[in-house]
């Protein structure tokens, strides 16, 4: 009896105090928990265990409350690691604020009957405008101009120099990964004139665009190639020193992947010596650092890992990271699963 | 035809160039400072048979008057804003353009310049080359896909432009001199409900007199601080001195420009602005479509002296 009357007497929800939600654990805050503001991702249904904010040293954080944790909310900057798994055998649920998937492992996911949500196709649009941005910026010479403007050069050099700008039109771009984001590039290219082709893990049967199964061969047919592909064992530096070869020297590069799905240092060594025409890129291999010789080239089109990063795109998957969590946790489908065991 | 004085008004492009002095009798009027006068001081008047100008240096009554066997102006450029037609058409001077050629091309950077814009793709290249990637937060773009796109002049350009931006699913409306039958898209008879009603509002219409500075304060304002501004049409456009104040003031989000009042001066302010894009007068500039608009001149001239029909003509 008395034991009721004192829960009754609590100010908090009637139904869950506040210990009684199932925790999940952040270790650092994914981009757009800090850009939205963590108020948008709160819930009835569960609560966040904020790593970073605990002055105890992660290890002992992780395994005082490892019995409370169900899910890990993440993004590229905390990876979730086997080791991680090990300590948390609670967790049913890993939840990543991002397209890619890269920096968890799936397999140990698996193994251990964990479901694992990403992105969807939040960042499709916003990816693909970021990528056909960069294409026309690199063939237009759009960013050079800009710069050719600013430091005073077309009052004193006159026009800028004709010959280093090319049409979109009938160009042969090669997509290299036809997901959500590659379907919605291939929409904007045939709007501009473009001849799509691609490369994919399987055929996609539905399609007209011709298929090419070899990245190679792919870029031996293409004018540009555009890399919007997940980074995996078998896609690391899968653009090597043979693929900037079959592209050639007229042909250019768009990278809204990952850095290391590229072999950088043989792309910046190819763009350096003329190899290839061009480069438009968001993404390196260990961001932020980038190769300090990108800076001397009129030729290339340098993002800091932007292309998804617009209010629109992190409202949108804000809700969903939220309804992800909520879903897990009423016990309904996940609304963006990569694997749901 | 290698006797046929032909005048090229500047140097627009070394193969148009070269073309010309293959097949006629080329005169170069930047080796007389560019002057009329004192390219009279050297040359007969009545030598030159044809005139080949550009959206720098067209051809207005004085040259007109100044070449009386003058039968065909050849323009290097869509617009007409630099040639005096109604003279023309008094002297029976034929006219004829490069139309259809350079259409995609300029379509294509204003859609390039929606995305430098909207996504900073410019400022963000520049953030990284100086090295601030590692130092501060730059802030979000703001996404293109789904936004509205209002278009002033819904002619070649204007429908090409409308096309591409529909593949981003955006909405596209227009202020048009009358209501094109053919066109799925919303129709707006006044210019000021139009930018009311976008969120990105382009200039693609011709330079004539009721369209010198149909982009003023009022439009402007209209648009808004969450506006952009694209002009791919002609500086004269836009009120350039309301547009700086715009921008500087916040009452304009930002703007794509590819032509300026003054070319080549830009106005100083805009240098600085990283929600500003800034081209050189660039629109048909690839080498592609600078051949093909070469070629157009070269044919039209051509046929023009083969008493055949003009294949671009204007009058």
């Amino acid at each position: 009896m008395a034991d009721q009357e004192e829960e009754q007497d609590n100010t908090g929800d009637q139904n869950h105090k506040p210990q009684d939600l199932p925790q999940v654990l952040i270790l650092k805050p994914p981009p757009v928990l800090s850009v939205i503001g963590e108020e948008s991702f709160l819930s009835n249904k569960y609560q966040f265990l904020k790593a970073w904010e605990s002055p105890l040293p992660l290890h002992q954080f992780l395994t005082a409350h490892a019995g409370s944790i169900q899910a890990i909310l993440c993004s590229g900057a905390s990876p979730v690691t086997d080791d991680l798994l090990q300590l948390l055998p609670s967790v049913r649920l890993v939840v990543t604020a991002s397209a890619g998937t890269n920096h968890i492992d799936l397999e140990a996911c698996h193994r251990r009957g964990i479901s694992v949500t990403n992105a969807g196709n939040v960042f499709s649009d916003d990816g693909a405008d970021a990528a056909v941005g960069l294409l026309i910026d690199v063939l237009r010479k759009i960013t050079a101009s800009d710069r050719y403007v600013r430091q005073g050069l077309w009052v004193s050099e006159g026009d800028y120099p004709l010959g280093s700008k090319f049409q979109l039109r009938g160009k042969r771009v090669g997509i290299v990964g036809l997901g959500g984001i590659g379907l919605e590039i291939a929409k904007r290219l045939e709007a501009l004139g473009c001849n799509v082709l691609y490369t994919s893990r399987k055929k996609k049967t539905f399609l007209s665009y011709p298929f090419y199964s070899d990245v190679c061969q792919l870029a031996a047919h293409s004018d540009a190639l555009i890399i919007c592909c997940a980074l995996t064992d078998q896609t690391r530096h899968m653009i090597d020193k043979d693929v900037f070869s079959a592209l050639g020297k007229e042909g250019v590069i768009v990278n809204v992947g990952r850095g290391a799905i590229v072999d950088e240092k043989e792309m910046v060594r190819c763009l350096v010596h003329g190899e290839i025409a061009g480069a438009g890129l968001d993404v390196f291999e260990n961001e932020p650092d980038v190769p300090k010789e990108l800076f001397e080239l009129d030729n290339v089109v340098l993002s800091p890992h932007r292309a998804v990063f617009t209010p629109e795109s992190f409202m949108a998957l804000c809700e969903l990271v939220v309804g992800n969590l909520e879903a897990f946790f009423s016990n309904k489908p996940l609304l963006s699963p990569v694997m749901d065991v | 035809m290698k006797s046929i004085g032909v005048l090229m008004t500047c140097p627009m492009h070394k193969y148009l160039e070269q073309q010309l002095e293959t097949h006629f009798n080329l005169f170069k009027l930047w080796h007389c400072n560019s002057s009329i006068t004192e390219f009279l001081k050297t040359h007969q008047g009545n030598t030159i048979r044809a005139v080949v100008g550009d959206t720098n240096i067209g051809v207005d009554a004085e040259l007109i008057a100044s070449f009386p066997n003058l039968e065909i102006v050849a323009s290097y450029s869509v617009g007409l804003d630099k040639i005096d037609l109604r003279k023309c058409e008094e002297k029976g001077i034929r006219v004829a353009n490069t139309p259809d050629v350079l259409t995609d091309d300029v379509a294509d950077l204003a859609i390039g310049l929606i995305l430098g814009v909207l996504r900073r793709i410019c400022a963000s290249d520049v953030y990284v080359r100086i090295g601030k990637w590692k130092d501060a937060d730059f802030g979000l773009a703001t996404k293109f896909s789904g936004k509205s796109v209002g278009i002033v002049g819904l002619g070649r350009i204007g429908t090409a432009i409308a096309k591409r931006a529909e593949a981003f699913g955006c909405s596209i409306s227009y202020f048009s001199r009358s209501q094109k039958p053919f066109a799925n898209y919303k129709f707006y008879s006044n210019i000021i409900d139009l930018a009311t009603s976008c969120q990105i509002l382009i200039v693609a219409c011709a330079l004539t007199e009721e369209t010198r500075h149909i982009i003023d304060r009022e439009v402007i304002d209209a648009l808004g601080p969450k506006g952009i501004l694209i002009n791919i049409g002609r500086g004269a456009h836009v009120d350039e001195t309301e547009l700086v104040s715009a921008l500087l003031e916040g009452r304009l989000g930002g703007a794509g420009l590819d032509v300026y009042e003054n070319e080549p001066e830009v106005p100083e302010e805009l240098l600085g602005l990283g929600n500003v894009v800034l081209q050189p007068h660039v629109g048909s500039d690839t080498v592609e479509t600078s051949d093909a608009m070469a070629d157009l001149v070269i044919s039209n001239l051509k046929a023009h002296f083969s008493n055949k029909p003009l294949l671009t003509p204007v009058i």
